[in-house]
């Protein structure tokens, strides 16, 4: 074993020698040697997940992307070994975009865009000003004017016809961003010392916890409209949206009954002795250290609702997955559900990803711990 | 006391529901569409193309429907349904009529409060097997794992033959069409079972379509139409006469390319029909020209069929059961006059 036995120059003592430590020590074989061979059955463990690393890798990677088809024919893929990604290139204004007017669909394409674009912008702090909410209900407002149409020579296009990528933005977008104030009062409500209110939120946030969120999305679609007068029926999308803040509102204000519980009692008293009413009190102190605790389940409940939008399939709304599934239904592409499943699951996970990701870094930009 | 005072809410808003129908077909005129319930995944029966446009047997039908009402085809709203949804989205109202591959039974039509009208499509349940596997007749099953689709008469059906016939079976229940289709043909089962309308679009897309049959046993009828709320016995005409009307076309001959020469031909009974000679649309509430929009716009049965299910298709399906009366099969229009 070689052992490197140059001296070094310290600015601390030239006269002693200064052995650097082995190479087996320190480096990358050292972490080697100290994380995945430290003994024999890690050692064994880690020669055995290297090598079904080695069996299943490669072939998937050739299955994907080398012996992959991107946009031929069905047929072609048939006969192909490899990963058929036609399935998703030739459909894939369809996945997206579902029943909207062919011919019209630059306009989700660009409300998509669009509200991307303002996500993007929100997530600097430093943007969170006035302007920001100005935007916010400027860009909504020129989205549902693209999606709906009917003005500016667009032609109309009624809600019952949006589907795809689009529905599934404006389910999570709408149901995420309504649930979530929503969840904030109900918390405060079921702290409230007023037994009306108090009650009226415990009712409603154990009743709806109570249920599956596919059974509020049943009631929404089959129950409730045996219930109106003839002739009035409300929008499909507008019912399934209702059900998914009712749903998401009732776990997010428990997890906010969680950070004002963890609120000393002192901070209330402190804000009280200087003055402040309720309104102050919960605006000023309570919430900004409540909301700040509970980022990381919040966070959670929000992934989880985000991927809960498509669950809507059950009532034959047709947001992304159920499009894809349309898709896989046709003779002419059934049998590619694994590449399907994954482009859907790489959207997802995009989605999900993100979030996730955003919540990290809100938590350390907020993090006041010294 | 809150109770009653909810009860009473209740009862308002039902009876308030029931009493508040004018006529569908006064509806249907003054909203400006027709609202069809469809299924939205069966591939020649109703499923959108790769450009969102409607395609299939029972989506011409609805459009041969909007076709009788308004002289225009294409003023009609598509809902996908799901097999729950379907019934009750009919009784509330939200759709004006329901082509949705729904088979005919006494149940649906008493308890449910629903009217079929003609048949649209003759289906009935069967099994396809490996040819490898040697067997001939469903009667030689014993034993089978049998893969098939949850939640519909045919797992019902499937266990109903095997008892009657006393043999043994292991159903491997599999949700998804797409899914079952790859479980039979990767071999996780010795047969399929489904409405043999299905079978033949499972088979035409097997890796090797030659090395499967379908066994000639047809184990269940499944009379499937359009269907309409009970209590309003003028749309129930107009629905059940348009899908005759589509019938009686093929029978007299009468294409969406040749209507307009058969507007001169001497046959009083056509001249009746495509409305040269006026009564059968005034007698239904529509225009004159209903059936002659009907076969302009959509075609008539054969045409339909043919585009749709027929051996040009990925299904290649045979008329069958679905022919004329007069060429052997069950469709028959009674006489317009």
């Amino acid at each position: 074993m070689n052992r490197p036995t140059n001296i070094q120059d310290s600015p601390v003592s030239n006269s002693a020698e200064i052995l650097k430590p082995p190479v087996t020590a320190v480096g990358p074989i050292g972490w080697l040697r100290k994380n995945l061979f430290n003994n024999a059955l890690n050692s064994l463990l880690t020669l055995l997940t290297l090598a079904f690393l080695w069996k299943t890798v490669p072939p998937l990677l050739r299955w994907a992307f080398a012996d992959a088809l991107w946009t031929t024919p069905s047929a072609l893929c048939r006969q192909n070994d490899g990963a058929c990604w036609s399935v998703i290139s030739r459909n894939i204004r369809f996945i997206l975009f579902g029943f909207y007017p062919y011919d019209q669909q630059w306009r989700p394409t660009a409300a998509v865009i669009l509200l991307l674009g303002l996500i993007f912008f929100s997530r600097d702090r430093k943007y969170w000003t006035k302007g920001l909410a100005y935007a916010w209900i400027a860009g909504l407002t020129v989205m549902g004017t693209l999606m709906a149409g009917g003005v500016f020579g667009l032609t109309g296009v009624e809600s019952s016809l949006w589907g795809g990528l689009p529905l599934t933005l404006l389910l999570a977008v709408f149901g995420l961003t309504a649930a979530y104030p929503l969840g904030v009062l109900l918390a405060l409500g079921r702290q409230s010392r007023m037994p009306a209110v108090k009650v009226l939120c415990i009712v409603y946030i154990e009743l709806i916890r109570g249920v599956p969120l596919i059974s509020l999305l049943f009631m929404a679609s089959i129950i409730f409209p045996l219930f109106l007068p003839a002739g009035i029926t409300i929008n499909k999308i507008l019912r399934a949206q209702a059900a998914i803040i009712l749903f998401t509102a009732a776990y997010i204000a428990e997890v906010v009954r969680g950070g004002l519980q963890a609120i000393p009692r002192g901070q209330y008293e402190a804000a009280e002795s200087l003055g402040l009413n309720y309104y102050l009190t919960m605006r000023l102190v309570v919430l900004p250290q409540a909301l700040k605790i509970v980022i990381p389940p919040t966070v959670s409940i929000l992934i989880s609702a985000f991927k809960d939008t498509s669950l809507v399939v059950i009532i034959a709304l047709y947001d992304v997955l159920k499009t894809t599934q349309t898709v896989l239904s046709n003779p002419e592409w059934m049998g590619f559900s694994r590449e399907a499943y994954l482009f859907l699951a790489l959207l997802y996970f995009t989605g999900c990803f993100s979030m996730s990701h955003y919540s990290r870094r809100l938590e350390r930009q907020l993090s006041t711990e010294h | 006391m809150k109770t009653a005072t909810w009860i009473l809410v209740f009862t308002v808003l039902l009876g308030w529901t029931m009493n508040a129908s004018a006529g569908t077909l006064d509806e249907v005129k003054s909203r400006g569409y027709l609202t069809v319930g469809v299924n939205g995944q069966v591939f020649g029966f109703s499923m959108p193309d790769d450009k969102g446009v409607w395609k299939g047997l029972d989506v011409d039908t609805a459009r041969a429907i909007a076709a009788a009402v308004f002289g225009d085809a294409s003023k009609i709203k598509f809902v996908p349904l799901t097999a729950v949804q379907r019934l009750p989205a009919l009784q509330s109202k939200e759709v004006d009529v329901l082509c949705r591959n729904t088979t005919q039974t006494l149940l649906r039509e008493t308890t449910n409060g629903l009217n079929f009208v003609h048949v649209n499509f003759y289906d009935g349940q069967g099994f396809m097997v490996p040819k490898k596997l040697g067997v001939k007749s469903a009667k030689e099953l014993s034993g089978a794992t049998v893969c098939v689709l949850p939640g519909t008469t045919t797992e019902l059906n499937a266990a109903d033959f095997f008892r009657k016939n006393n043999l043994q079976w292991k159903p491997v229940v599999i949700e998804q069409n797409a899914e079952l289709n790859k479980a039979f043909f990767s071999g996780r089962c010795d047969c399929l079972t489904s409405d043999v309308s299905q079978l033949a679009g499972h088979r035409a897309v097997a890796p090797n379509p030659q090395d499967y049959i379908i066994l000639p046993e047809v184990i269940s009828k499944e009379p499937l139409a359009p269907v309409v709320r009970h209590g309003d016995d003028q749309w129930f005409d107009i629905v059940n006469w348009t899908v005759m009307a589509l019938i009686q076309a093929e029978e007299f001959g009468i294409t969406s390319q040749n209507v307009d020469e058969m507007l001169k031909s001497p046959d009083p009974e056509i001249q009746r029909f495509l409305g040269v000679t006026p009564g059968l649309g005034a007698a239904l509430g529509l225009d004159d020209k209903w059936a002659y929009n009907i076969v302009k716009q959509v075609g008539n049965y054969g045409e339909i069929f043919e585009r749709n299910v027929g051996p040009k298709t990925p299904l290649a399906m045979e008329r069958g059961l679905n022919a004329l009366w007069n060429k052997g099969g069950l469709m028959y229009a009674a006489p317009f006059r």
